[in-house]
């Protein structure tokens, strides 16, 4: 009996306590995922999650679901082999920071340029939290933690340039606590066909506690910057800011009723576009857009190899084990 | 006149040249042509591990080694009798394996003063005393070459000159009474595109055939008998190609697709290649984007219900490792092929060895047992791909198959299995509820001690794996003292189980009367066999037993070992299965041991056992 159809957020819990930390904003995307998963439609059992290692991977023993926790790094090139063999499947991939930029940079980055069919989720929280508290590769230079009692000496990954300089088709950011954002990011991101690499600002309560309260505590969205295809890029509590791109291609801040105000076209085939516009930061530009970076068609890595597959198998004819094995020179001995 | 013709029981052919001289592929037509005469036959190629070294230098140089006999043959042979040497650079190389007056024949226009220089001689061997002690034939083969090939039209001075390695193939032919049609065959086919080269190198074939019978530095020629084997049809094949088509195999005798995740690297490279060109049997290849990724996949694959199979050598398995021990705790099929090869770290990629052995044992974080199969022969890395990827199928388990660069690269004629006669090693996927309306993803089969495999997808089995250690039953997340000790113990229980499930360990003792047991495992076996025939042919009595199942060994495997005063372990590494036999079984076994990157002689393990014999 398939599970599909009318189908509760109650449907994706488990019997398993959920042992994050109070306040963690792991719990946020538990519950957006839970209430999310059934309007996608998909039955139950074709939903697979597959996490590394770290707090974040703990996720697929908190969704009914299948579900693999697997190495430290390695869940996109486990998820690869799951997804190539079986694109009936909605293979998603729940990661932190230090699981997908650090030990698994190398698996996520590939998968990303293959444009595997699953959803990468990048739970960020700027600090390794289950090995209590070292800084990781998006924590920012200078970062003081038990590993680095005089501040770190590593210049951080901004994982949305990586991704997107990583040939990925799909790319955006969400927040925790924002359900509704998250959920339309979420949407779109199952939606599309082939890799989608969605970073989620998540607070990390006890180790990294409000590394994102900009936006996190914005409630008059004076620093978030909204992604809206096909609309102006403004923001500010009264709308008033706006971003626009400079002749060397770099964005800059200016009012919204200036002149060139931006229109953001997530499916620019280029990549520069999406790539100037992760570069825009709290830090350097006082603003943090939040929503679909990028999202274009590439033809798809399962979706090719079924192809070679059925391309051989229309020439050759279904394989013949016997002729096989008799193939190339023979000879008789009597 | 036709000149006389000797008959030989059996012939060790070994060409040698530059990496450039197309020596692999002389010694594999050689083949072709002796295998259509049913000699038996063992190759071994030899070649560098650069593509294309200096020209002329030592390390570029290639060889490949055919034996051939009118009897069942065990090995490509200890020495050649017979070295064809196409430069300064190869004769100095292999002369040293050639014994007294053994056949020598030298490509006289290579050895000019700048090869001669590049190989290190400071005077042409050609023409002092230093190959007194052998019968030395001196054939001017580039200029004959060259020669013959004047007239065609579109072909290069240059392309003449590189025809010479046939016109060495037609010389050699004609004096061991080879065929030479398939050969013309098969560049005609190989040329197709370029019909004056096609013409040229026939050309050069035909002109050192007919070299052969006009000239008067061969007084006779020789003649070996077809062998008498197994009646059926054969083929040639390396251990490369075998273990390949045991997964193709083994893919629709479990009527599972097949995954194989893989990162180049030799020599396990052309299992990946030849599986690629599978497609029409439902084969997916992943060239992922290290060996951890090509692991990984195919656990991944396996999850989804695929036959996954992963395949390296030494310095790619030791990366695998964590993935292995990710397959032991969600106890899923795995098989993962390691082509071992020489020396720690990079070590010698082209060499044989047999030094990860206690690695694909032990080498991973704690109590992780994993199966081990070793295929003994090139053909019989088909036989034993089917085998480890049985046990992977029926027990949940990685699997590891242990082959070698001796195994991979070496050549015999395979007789072909019928299909029919393979075995079923089809599985089946849980769908249903094990417990009530529950399903238990560890509760176990009674005698297998395997879990169910529920692949997803299926409905109503929905269910969550993972590296923590799990609740026995349940597979939930848990840390009770006593469930891991009982979980540590079933994972071990389970694989020393499969002992019932597999062939006790046969022995090889025709008389009946040994007092000296060889023991041998994988890829010795042709070295070890030949070794005890030659002891017994020279009057002892000696009995050999060879391992294909290292993990867990065959259930007789102590008792046999006890049955003998003494045991003698040769193996390519300073005695890893020496250590298990004697830890496991307390026997005060013996090892002989040779890391030299090349197969075990026969030869020198005969004079082994010998001595051991006679103590």
């Amino acid at each position: 009996m398939s599970t599909n159809g009318h189908l509760t957020a109650k449907d994706y819990r488990t019997d398993q306590e959920v042992r994050w930390c109070p306040g963690c904003g792991d719990y946020a995307i538990l519950a957006a995922m839970q209430s999310f998963m059934p309007e996608l439609g998909i039955a139950r059992e074709n939903t697979v999650f597959v996490s590394g290692i770290g707090c974040a991977a703990r996720f697929p023993y908190y969704m009914n679901t299948y579900g693999m926790h697997s190495i430290h790094g390695r869940a996109p090139a486990i998820a690869t082999g799951l997804a190539t063999t079986r694109p009936d499947l909605s293979v998603w991939v729940a990661t932190g920071d230090g699981d997908a930029l650090s030990i698994g940079g190398n698996h996520l980055i590939h998968a990303l340029r293959r444009n595997v069919n699953f959803k990468i989720l990048l739970f960020n929280n700027r600090i390794y939290g289950l090995t209590k508290g070292q800084y990781s590769p998006t924590s920012e230079l200078g970062k003081v933690t038990k590993s680095t009692p005089m501040g770190s000496l590593d210049w951080p990954f901004n994982p949305l340039s990586l991704a997107i300089g990583a040939e990925a088709t799909f790319v955006a950011r969400a927040i925790d606590t924002d359900k509704a954002g998250m959920t339309a990011v979420l949407r779109d991101a199952a939606e599309h066909r082939g890799s989608a690499f969605v970073e989620i600002f998540q607070n990390c309560p006890i180790f990294n506690d409000d590394a994102f309260a900009f936006v996190r505590d914005d409630k008059e969205g004076v620093n978030r910057v909204p992604l809206r295809d096909g609309e102006p890029i403004t923001w500010g509590a009264g709308g008033e800011k706006a971003l626009r791109q400079r002749s060397d291609g770099s964005i800059e801040i200016c009012r919204a009723d200036d002149e060139g105000v931006l229109v953001h076209d997530a499916h620019h085939e280029g990549a520069a576009l999406a790539f100037a516009l992760s570069r825009v930061t709290q830090e350097s530009h006082g603003g943090t857009p939040v929503g679909v970076f990028r999202d274009v068609e590439r033809p798809v890595y399962d979706d090719l190899m079924a192809g070679q597959l059925a391309a051989a198998t229309e020439k050759f004819g279904e394989g013949d084990l016997g002729a096989l094995l008799h193939s190339g020179e023979t000879w008789e001995i009597g | 006149m036709a000149k006389p013709v000797e008959q030989l029981s059996q012939v060790i052919v070994r060409f040698a040249g530059d990496s450039g001289d197309g020596m692999q592929l002389t010694g594999s037509q050689f083949t072709s042509e002796t295998a259509l005469l049913g000699n038996d036959i063992s190759t071994l190629p030899d070649f560098p591990a650069e593509i294309r070294a200096p020209a002329g230098s030592l390390p570029g140089v290639s060889g490949f080694q055919v034996h051939f006999a009118d009897f069942d043959i065990l090995t490509p042979g200890d020495a050649p009798n017979v070295l064809v040497a196409m430069n300064p650079a190869a004769l100095k190389t292999n002369i040293k394996d050639l014994p007294k007056g053994g056949t020598l024949i030298v490509n006289s226009d290579a050895f000019n003063e700048r090869n001669l220089q590049k190989a290190g001689y400071a005077t042409n061997p050609l023409e002092d005393e230093s190959l007194g002690e052998f019968q030395v034939h001196s054939v001017p083969l580039t200029s004959l070459t060259v020669g013959a090939l004047k007239g065609i039209e579109g072909v290069t001075p240059r392309e003449a000159e590189r025809s010479k390695n046939m016109f060495a193939l037609g010389l050699m032919s004609w004096l061991y009474g080879r065929p030479i049609e398939p050969t013309i065959e098969f560049l005609e086919e190989k040329f197709a595109k370029r019909p004056e080269i096609a013409a040229a190198n026939v050309k050069a074939l035909q002109a050192g055939y007919a070299f052969g019978e006009t000239t008067e530095s061969f007084a006779v020629t020789y003649e070996i008998k077809p062998a008498k084997l197994t009646p059926g049809t054969y083929r040639n094949i390396t251990g490369n190609q075998a273990l390949s088509l045991g997964l193709v195999a083994a893919s629709r005798l479990s009527k599972l697709p097949l995954f194989l995740g893989a990162y180049p690297i030799t020599p396990a490279s052309a299992i990946l290649e030849e599986l690629a060109g599978y497609k029409n049997f439902g084969v997916r290849t992943f060239q992922a984007e290290d060996e951890i990724a090509a692991a990984g996949a195919a656990v991944g694959a396996a999850f989804g219900g695929s036959l996954g199979v992963t395949t390296s050598a030494g310095p790619g398995v030791v990366l695998k490792a964590e993935t292995i021990g990710l397959a032991i705790m969600l106890e899923l099929p795995l098989v993962i092929c390691d082509i071992q090869r020489a020396g720690p770290s990079t070590g010698m990629p082209t060499k044989p060895e047999q030094g990860d052995l206690l690695m694909v044992l032990f080498g991973r974080n704690s109590e992780s047992p994993v199966p081990v199969v070793a295929p003994r022969s090139p053909s019989d890395c088909f036989d034993a791909a089917i085998e480890a990827c049985r046990i992977a199928l029926k027990y949940r388990t990685p699997v590891y198959l242990l082959s070698d660069a001796y195994l991979a690269n070496g050549s015999e004629p395979w007789l072909l299995p019928d299909v029919e006669s393979l075995p079923d090693i089809s599985t089946t996927f849980a769908t249903e509820p094990n417990d009530g309306d529950e399903f238990l993803p560890y509760l176990r089969d009674e005698q297998t001690l395997a879990r169910p495999w529920a692949v997803p997808g299926t409905p109503g089995l929905e269910h969550r794996i993972g590296g923590l250690e799990k609740a026995d039953r349940t597979g939930n997340i848990s840390y009770d003292p006593d469930n891991h000790d009982l979980m540590t113990r079933l994972r071990a229980q389970k694989v020393a189980g499969i002992a019932s499930d597999i062939p006790e360990l046969e022995v090889d003792d025709p008389d009946g009367d040994a007092r000296v047991l060889v023991l041998g495992w994988g890829g010795t076996y042709g070295p070890i066999a030949a070794a005890c025939r030659r002891v017994r042919t020279g009057g002892r009595a000696v009995a050999h037993a060879h391992l294909r199942h290292l993990n867990p060994f065959p259930r007789n495997t102590g008792e046999v070992l006890r049955r003998y005063d003494k045991v003698l372990v040769p193996e390519m590494n300073l005695g890893q299965l020496l250590k298990l036999v004697r830890a496991e079984f307390l026997v005060d076994a013996v090892g002989y041991n040779r890391v030299s990157g090349i197969p075990l002689r026969s030869a020198e393990v005969a004079d082994a056992i010998e001595a051991m014999v006679d103590q």
